[in-house]
């Protein structure tokens, strides 16, 4: 009997519509990084929007604490094949971070501390896509899951919410950024599984 | 976040070159410090392996395994030598 009911229990899962394509529940939070964790001060921490032209917007810590910020519901899927459904956060939209911002580029390079960088299609960032979070679960965000902040890109694999961003710069073209770089897609629609390029 | 040694790279690197890669020694474009592969730091949870340099930290390698191909970057190894 247990074991009847264990393997209908894995189809289900399988089956679950918020599941994309090649993609595992999981009810951990794995930890992925292409480096060590950097461990930076909020008295130091500071965001950037760049045009191209230098820094068009900066905020340090308490001023980015001052924005408005919204509780965000959603699902995240990693390209490493692990999915967890109904994860919490909290951050600023990209719209309030963008709302000053005029630029007639299309794309921009994520930047983070410790050097890792992600392209997002603007159009990706805006219209209530993407945040910059920096709480999980009603708890300040860990380092290992990149606090103090982290883009939070959710329709996108998640090697595109960059942990412990620290700007964005527009860019004229989809130039790739370090995964991109080297063998994975440079858009990463989980529902289409654009894993590789 | 922790990493593995260098010696972490022999199985993925055997696919792609003959001998032992991890013997290999590379030249750091950031520091220009000399290693064999297996005294480099090695991030493996994430979606490729991360090679970095021991010195300095910057990333020597990546080994990317998609089910149809492996695909190896070197953005930060000027000189890869290999005794015969």
């Amino acid at each position: 009997m247990g074991i009847f009911t264990r393997g209908f229990t894995g189809r289900a899962r399988e089956q679950n519509p918020n599941l994309p394509p090649g993609q595992f529940l999981t009810e951990g939070f794995p930890v992925l990084s292409a480096g060590p964790t950097p461990r930076i001060d909020t008295a130091t921490w500071e965001f950037t929007i760049s045009t191209g032209a230098g820094a068009v917007q900066r905020w340090n810590w308490d001023e980015f604490m001052a924005l408005p910020s919204e509780e965000i519901a959603t699902d995240i899927h990693c390209v490493t094949r692990w999915s967890k459904l109904g994860t919490t956060w909290r951050g600023v939209s990209l719209d309030t971070l963008f709302a000053g911002v005029e630029t007639t580029n299309e794309y921009t390079m994520v930047h983070s501390y410790g050097g890792y960088t992600t392209n997002v299609p603007l159009e990706d960032l805006t219209g209530g896509k993407a945040w910059v979070a920096f709480e999980f679960d009603g708890e300040p965000l860990a380092p290992e899951h990149g606090g103090p902040a982290r883009l939070l890109v959710p329709h996108l694999y998640f090697w595109k919410s960059a942990k412990w961003v620290r700007g964005i710069e527009t860019t004229s073209d989809d130039d790739p950024g370090f995964w991109e770089q080297n063998g994975y897609h440079l858009y990463g629609d989980p529902w289409r599984e654009q894993r590789y390029s | 976040m922790t990493h593995l040694d260098g010696n972490a790279l022999a199985g993925a690197l055997a696919e792609l070159f003959l001998g032992d890669m991890t013997l290999a020694t590379g030249t750091c474009a950031g520091c220009g410090d000399e290693a064999e592969l297996a005294r480099a730091m090695v991030y493996a949870d994430a979606p490729g392996l991360v090679v970095r340099c021991s010195r300095c930290g910057d990333v020597l390698m990546t080994v990317v395994r998609s089910p149809a191909d492996t695909r190896v970057s070197m953005p930060g190894i000027t000189i890869l030598t290999l005794l015969r």
